[in-house]
């Protein structure tokens, strides 16, 4: 068993595909640039298209209307399933309806202050001018978004800006824009031009020639393992938060796509950079499975709160005004409770630390609505948040309306992901990655209301644009099967993990395994990080590895339903994944959004960037399981928006 | 808590089924109803057998995959998802019934899973807008009253469970399809597609194997998102409507 900490540097990475120029120019000057593919050809090329979220659901039907013939994979029964389904506030868009002064440019200069200087600005200003597209799109749909009286559209602000350019759908925008897609998407199946492969998974990915040509999957229902072959792969198969074990994703969400790509040669960036959510609904014990966000509009009219004193046990309505602190709204005057995310969890770590935290085992504070409820009626607030109290109600058994919530962080986003230049083309060809599953628009923190954006903009409108000039460029690669070497032996190598798996036969559930990742890494790798306790994570996993292949126990076959077998190769990649997450933390000695370390803190403990040394993307090749990755830096180039400390006081 | 579950046990699709009893304890009142099958499934894998299989992925009532019959009714006893639904809810000793959705047009793949994609096939016959992308005019370009925009939340909120399904003793899709047919139809967006949509979505629902509704109502009460049984009768009128304009 072998452990690293240490890494070698190779050569440096460049985005080759972003257009010099006037940055509001770049995108337009791209799609003229980038080759086209007749339409009379683009029924010759096969799409393969992994995942059907906001990001998979709208790449596959536009590159069906666009006559691409699309192979599409999802591992719920059906494509309106997938976890964007579940985001609730709302998605941004640069529409300045609300004549607030918002504009394309601002809403590039909030979403890369907001990423606190990580992500690349060519990409952020492409999708704040695309945002409008998106919404135009979507009414055009159908999405029956929220209207004031007069019929038009509703916008209402969101964390970590000060203009209203939010658009949704009471709580449940992420359903709504999903199954607009899905719409779209089910025209497209019923028209021929989608095959949808419903309940199969994504287990490996085929490079031939240096080029991604193909995937293995596996049909859940009948374990059959099969090839599909095509002139592109995209991946929209979402984050990898499950890692955490316990998060906000859906309990089968996974890394399994991006990991597999990975190590067939897609870089990964940023890996370390995960969002903790400041308003998820406390854990209640050791059973628990997963963790509910509770939308962060509510921070928009509920204050947050604890006690001032410490160990202060008396229910919320005894405590008088003056002996409540409302600590955002102390500490950050001018933003109060609507301050980035990283910034909301973490000051909810730091008072619950102290011992002023609220609920069971003190892992809480109060989200309060009692002063909304006087200013704007209890009608007025149910119509704002009447679904998220009724949620909240209902895995509580407390009404909101008359106690406050009581809320807590929890994993929720992963900005990094599988590294992708301008094009969202990895640095496999023909290997694109879009939506939560690229490192590409969020920098080291993502705004809310934003992945929505990000997910519908790759989707919708940057892939259909950039993959033609893949296509165009690569016209005839020739023709692939599974007797090609390359297929044969990535075949041969996804049934012998899978009979491994079986064979073990050992005495500890996949989800004992999976629970004791999860823990390691939100102990070591979660909201604050140190030197020492990464390097303990770093000497745990490989043994945590060890141990899963000598203990695992996989009841059953892989010739059927078997959803322990599913969980069990899912983990196989969170154990690799999880040490590289803790590589790249470790690497980076430096606190940046999301990624706090306690070493590099200004003297008043706001987290301390350090730019001369880690204005750079990281992305990870990798070399062998076990085995030092190596690093390549993406150097960041700031133009438009100068590097400033953060203040949102 | 401890309680006595008896949950059906179907090795596929083509097996015979069989409910079988199982015994669970130290369960906690917080826990969700998935969470403590769960702790059985931990405990059926240590033992060596089959652990039992259900569809679940979300667990926060949005998603529409979590499906099972609890006690004969779609969901359970509170109305709400089965991921939502909390063992509070239940008393320390019960014997609880645990079964798949029932109904022709959900055959069963697994123990407690079934295959919904008539659902999936009853959208693809017309649930939708035809917009392709690029295509939209200016958002604002149409505006669209606050109570159309309301109705057409009110229905596009269905997750497709298939709860409606389950709950009505003809296994009648009617809920699911008029609750598009509704989303889609208010909406002046929508409204060019009208006739076409209404039709084809219910030529294709009756394809499927789905029985007729006798306006029991079963489904509106079993359904988690509340989809008012008001919505089957707009869809009989649509259907009416546009059936008239095709003779035309």
């Amino acid at each position: 068993m072998s452990t690293y900490t240490e890494y070698t540097t190779g050569e440096p990475l460049a985005d080759t595909k972003a257009p010099a120029g006037p940055i509001a120019e770049r995108w337009d000057r791209r799609r003229f640039e980038a080759k086209l593919v007749n339409p009379a050809n683009r029924r010759k090329h096969t799409v393969i298209v992994v995942g059907t979220g906001l990001a998979g659901g709208a790449a596959g039907a536009t590159l069906a209307e666009q006559g691409y013939h699309v192979v599409q994979f999802c591992y719920s029964d059906s494509p309106r399933r997938a976890h964007s389904i579940a985001a609730q506030g709302g998605i941004n868009a640069a529409k300045n309806y609300r004549n607030d002064g918002d504009s394309v440019h601002r809403l590039f200069y909030d979403t890369v202050k907001g990423g606190d200087f990580r992500a690349r600005e060519s990409n952020v200003h492409r999708l704040a001018q695309i945002s409008v597209e998106i919404i135009d799109q979507c009414v055009a749909q159908g999405v029956p978004f929220a209207r004031e009286y007069g019929g038009l559209l509703d916008t209402r602000s969101f964390g970590g800006v000060q203009v209203s350019r939010t658009f949704y759908a009471r709580g449940q925008t992420g359903q709504q824009l999903l199954l607009g897609a899905y719409q779209a998407l089910s025209r497209q199946i019923a028209a021929g031009n989608v095959e949808m492969h419903a309940r199969t998974e994504m287990l490996d990915l085929i490079v031939v020639d240096g080029r991604a040509r193909g995937i293995v999957a596996r049909d859940l229902v009948t374990g059959e393992i099969s090839t599909h072959f095509a002139d592109a792969v995209v991946l929209a198969t979402g984050g990898y938060g499950n890692v955490f074990y316990l998060s906000t994703n859906a309990m089968n969400s996974n890394a399994t796509a991006v990991w597999r790509a990975h190590r067939r040669g897609a870089y990964f960036g940023n890996p370390c950079f995960t969002q903790i959510h400041p308003t998820c609904i406390p854990r209640t014990g050791d059973h628990q499975s997963k963790l509910t966000l509770m939308s962060e509009s509510l921070r928009n009219d509920g204050r947050i709160w604890v006690p001032k004193a410490k160990g202060d046990t008396r229910p919320a309505a005894d405590i008088p005004e003056d002996e409540r602190d409302y600590y955002l709204e102390r500490i950050y005057p001018s933003f109060g409770n609507l301050v980035p995310r990283d910034i909301a969890s973490r000051a909810a770590k730091n008072v619950c630390d102290e011992g002023r935290g609220v609920g069971p085992g003190g892992q809480g504070v109060y989200l309060d609505f009692a002063d909304a409820i006087r200013r704007m009626g209890k009608d007025k607030v149910a119509e704002k948040y009447g679904n998220l109290f009724d949620m909240y109600e209902r895995i509580t058994a407390e009404n909101p309306y008359e106690v406050p919530m009581r809320i807590y962080p929890a994993v929720h986003y992963t900005m990094g992901g599988l590294w992708v230049d301008y094009d969202l083309q990895t640095t496999v060809p023909g290997l694109f990655a879009i939506g939560e599953a690229n490192f590409s628009d969020h920098g080291a923190n993502r705004l809310g209301a934003s992945a929505l954006m990000q997910g519908l903009a790759d989707g919708y409108f940057v892939l259909p644009s950039t993959i033609n000039d893949y296509l165009a460029r690569n016209p005839q690669a020739g023709d692939v099967d599974d007797t090609h070497p390359e297929a044969v032996s990535v075949l041969r190598e996804t049934r012998e993990r899978i009979e491994r798996l079986l064979a073990v036969d050992g005495d500890r559930t996949p989800d004992s395994f999976h629970r004791e990742i999860g823990e390691l890494m939100w102990e070591y790798c979660g909201m604050a990080r140190t030197d020492a306790g990464l390097r303990k994570a770093l000497a745990r996993i490989p043994e945590i590895r060890e141990e899963f292949w000598r203990r695992i126990k996989v009841p059953g076959t892989g010739a059927e339903l078997n959803q322990s077998l599913e969980k069990a190769n899912r983990i196989v990649d969170y154990l690799e994944l999880a040490e590289l997450m803790c590589l790249d933390a470790l690497h980076r000695a430096e606190s940046c959004g999301g990624h706090f370390r306690e070493e590099s803190q200004t003297p008043d403990g706001e987290a301390a960037r350090r730019d001369e040394a880690f204005s750079y993307a990281a992305a990870w090749e990798f070399v062998g399981t076990g085995t030092a990755p190596v690093l390549h830096k993406e150097d960041l180039v700031f133009e438009y928006v100068h590097p400033t400390q953060r203040s949102y006081a | 808590m401890k309680l006595t579950l008896r949950v059906w046990r179907q090795k596929n699709a083509d097996a015979p089924g069989t409910m079988a009893t199982y015994e669970v304890d130290g369960i906690s009142q917080d826990m969700s109803f998935l969470e403590m099958l769960d702790t059985l499934n931990e405990d059926l894998i240590l033992r060596g057998e089959d652990p039992v299989a259900f569809d679940h992925d979300c667990r926060e009532g949005i998603c529409g995959a979590c499906s099972l019959v609890i006690n004969g009714d779609a969901h359970g006893p509170e109305r709400t998802t089965t991921c939502q639904l909390h063992m509070r809810s239940f008393a320390d000793g019960d014997t609880i019934d645990v079964e798949p959705w029932r109904a022709a047009a959900f055959p069963v793949v697994k123990d407690l899973v079934v295959d919904r994609g008539a659902f999936d096939r009853i959208i693809q016959a017309g649930g939708y807008i035809t917009a392709p992308t690029g295509s939209a005019p200016e958002a604002h370009a149409t505006a669209v009253p606050k109570a159309a925009a309301d109705h057409a939340f009110e229905h596009a909120e269905c997750i497709g469970c298939g709860a409606c399904v389950a709950a009505c003793p003809n296994g009648s899709a009617m809920l699911f399809t008029s609750a598009k047919v509704n989303h889609l139809g208010v909406l002046p967006q929508g409204s060019p597609e009208r006739e076409t949509r209404v039709l084809d979505m219910v030529a294709r629902m009756d394809e499927e194997g789905f029985g007729g509704c006798t306006l029991t109502g079963e489904c509106a009460t079993a359904c988690p998102k509340g989809i008012p049984l008001p919505s089957i009768a707009a869809m009989n009128k649509e259907w009416l409507r546009a059936t008239r304009k095709a003779k035309r």
